[in-house]
């Protein structure tokens, strides 16, 4: 099993060595990067790369470590007695399997995706430590091991809202995805918008970098938003011209919502363009 | 096989461990790469490196050590002892000495020379041609004369020829005393929880329903409250002036609490707490907010966190009109004594170290004020001072 990067995905060097790594080596890979530069699209190209299943585990602020391998669910089974149902009498009937417990159970060796795992608690990832590196976990209610038929290959991201324990990291490997250089957003845009006109990906590059430049700018547009920025300016049809003046006055570029996704950066850019219209009069 | 790799790493900060270590020579076994130089680069960095921060030490070791490139760390320069380099004595050399160390070669050839030497030598030395210390004609030390030499704990040469400054650090090193992130300081918050029930019923209560269910025969659910942190927290920053070197620490604090307790009021002083204090630092002269206001609005079962350094002048806190921003008709002690009279839990973090505390009077009259419960904003203070808030 080998990782080289798909038709949809440009996966630099350096991500392909990690992602190998870990797989060859069967430890969880820690992906971090700015939002919006493809961490969770990744797990899913790796997926369709290797022709294997993605199993996704969102991870919410109100998500626990032991919904991921099972739940126990009383209520059902105390209603069940009520009602003399013969399920009541196997406990088994009454667990839900959680994304770890299904991943541990395919017969070929799957993807685990925990996506966000910043979002939850902060014991969160103490948790699953054992879990993650024995692939395996004891059910309390049936007195059995949940053991992996296959190690799942596990990729994990992080948005940095919160810093992860050591203990924790060390048994990862880590990737941290670096904003594209100019090389490689060229790249990933030949990938979504093949052949493109050339003029306009320059002009758009330029404003985009441009924009990543400002200082004090509350979220910096990423990846995904020059690519959905990218699919307006070619449906409304704007030519590298409009996108090429230099009208100070017209310092905010067109279409800039798909940019600009805060109210403070687009008042910042107007305040800023009204700054630049005042010094030329 | 990269043990001396390895240890580079170690030395330069870079949290490594010997799992790790491992996991990287695991994987070379395992041919996971070709044999390609920057393949055994990233490799050794996603296995190796945990954290975005460190990803630029990373980078200036592993040059170092796989290129020879020259090892030019910020925070990897070394630190002599102060007493070897204070300058005793001041030497003055002839014309011919002069020429003659101009002979000594080369600025690369002094550095590597530097190096050994740093190694070699281990005592205070003074004068003389080839050791490091002062006053002496080596190329290395303070205030000796040597055109091409490398000044040592000085931070501008008497003769302003020196090239380069190379601070040796050998012994700063303060582990536990010192920050080290916002996920330390939420691990050390969590000693203040004090968990109630309370609000919407969104829980199910199991053992009430079984119990319940039992007693009446039927199926009883039973709901109950999420059990949140109730813990009240009205936190009031020192802000600007001699803070301004502390905010880095003070921003880490404020967002760990602000994650870690629902229930947080803050707001920003200066100095000391007068009549006014306001929440938005860039309005802070149009909309102050009257401190009585404070007091009244918030209850007495708030527990109350000072981040100060409390270092101004003692008039400052024992005067009326002491204060440096505005005519204040009350001293800022009768201020303070008011909060330490309303609330029973209040404590006072100083990111100041602990050693220097004794010598700032205006420090000594606040922490008699607060009653001694005045702790530094290390982690180990930190917990104490949570202790102390949920007595």
């Amino acid at each position: 099993m080998k990782f080289e990067g798909t038709k949809n995905y440009v996966a630099t060097d350096d991500l392909r060595v990690a992602v190998n790594a870990s797989i060859t080596l069967q430890r969880p890979l820690l992906i971090k990067g700015e939002p919006g530069t493809g961490k969770t699209v990744l797990a899913e190209e790796v997926a369709k790369a290797l022709g294997v299943e993605l199993i996704t585990w969102n991870v919410k602020s109100t998500t626990k470590a032991q919904q991921g391998l099972y739940e126990y669910d009383a209520i059902t089974r105390l209603r069940d007695s009520q009602l003399g149902d013969e399920r009541v009498k196997d406990i088994k009937n009454y667990i839900s399997k959680g994304k770890l417990w299904e991943a541990f159970e395919r017969p070929t060796r799957p993807i685990l995706l925990i996506d966000e795992i910043d979002k939850a608690d902060i014991e969160f990832p103490n948790d699953l430590l054992q879990e993650l590196d024995r692939m395996e976990f004891y059910v309390y209610e049936t007195n059995e091991v949940i053991k992996a038929a296959q190690r799942p290959i596990v990729i994990i991201t992080s948005n940095n809202e919160k810093e992860l324990p050591d203990a924790f990291l060390r048994r990862c490997f880590f990737h941290y995805i670096k904003f594209p250089e100019e090389d490689t957003m060229r790249a990933i845009i030949e990938v979504h918008f093949p052949g493109l006109k050339g003029k306009l990906v320059q002009e758009a590059l330029n404003i985009f970098y441009e924009i990543r430049e400002v200082p004090g700018l509350k979220k910096k547009p990423s990846t995904s938003e020059l690519i959905d920025w990218l699919k307006l300016l070619l449906s409304e049809d704007i030519s590298p011209e409009t996108l090429r003046e230099k009208d100070p006055s017209k310092l905010i570029p067109p279409l800039h919502g798909a940019l600009l996704k805060n109210e403070q950066d687009v008042h910042l850019f107007e305040r800023l363009a009204f700054l630049a219209r005042r010094e030329r009069n | 096989m990269f043990v001396h790799f390895f240890h580079e790493l170690k030395k330069a900060n870079v949290p490594v461990t010997l799992r790790e270590y491992l996991m990287l020579l695991e994987a070379m076994d395992k041919n996971v790469i070709e044999n390609r130089v920057e393949d055994f680069y990233f490799l050794s960095r996603a296995s190796l490196v945990k954290d975005e921060r460190n990803l630029d030490k990373f980078d200036q070791v592993f040059g170092h050590v796989f290129k020879g490139l020259d090892l030019t760390l910020e925070d990897h320069s070394q630190q002599l002892p102060e007493e070897w380099l204070k300058a005793l004595t001041e030497k003055f050399l002839t014309e011919e000495e002069k020429a003659e160390i101009e002979k000594l070669g080369g600025w690369e050839k002094i550095m590597e020379t530097l190096k050994q030497r740093l190694e070699e030598q281990k005592k205070r030395h003074e004068g003389g041609n080839k050791m490091i210390g002062t006053a002496g004609t080596s190329p290395f030390g303070a205030n000796g004369y040597n055109p091409e030499g490398v000044r040592i704990g000085q931070k501008e040469g008497r003769h302003g020829k020196a090239v380069k400054v190379w601070d040796k650090r050998e012994y700063k090193n303060l582990d536990d005393q010192v920050e080290l992130g916002t996920r330390n300081i939420k691990v050390a918050l969590r000693r203040l929880r004090k968990f109630a029930r309370e609000g919407a019923q969104t829980e199910l209560d199991l053992p009430d329903t079984i119990k319940s269910t039992a007693n009446s025969g039927y199926l009883d659910i039973k709901m109950i409250a999420e059990r949140r942190n109730k813990v009240k927290l009205l936190v009031l920053f020192d802000i600007g002036g001699s803070m301004d070197s502390h905010i880095k620490l003070c921003e880490e604090l404020f967002s760990a609490a602000r994650t870690e307790f629902k229930n947080m009021e803050y707001f920003y002083f200066h100095n000391c707490l007068y009549e006014g204090v306001w929440k938005d630092n860039r309005r802070r002269h149009n909309e102050k907010m009257n401190t009585w206001d404070v007091l009244h609005k918030f209850p007495a079962d708030y527990k109350v966190v000072f981040v100060g350094d409390a270092t101004m002048s003692p008039y400052e806190i024992t005067y009326a009109g002491g204060s440096v921003e505005h005519w204040n008709e009350e001293p800022g002690a009768i201020w303070l004594e008011r909060v330490t009279q309303i609330y029973e839990n209040a404590v006072w973090l100083n990111p100041v170290a602990e050693r220097h505390w004794e010598y700032t009077p205006s420090l000594q009259i606040i922490k008699q004020i607060m009653g001694e419960r005045m702790f530094p904003l290390t982690l180990e203070g930190l917990d104490k001072a949570m202790r102390e808030l949920s007595r």
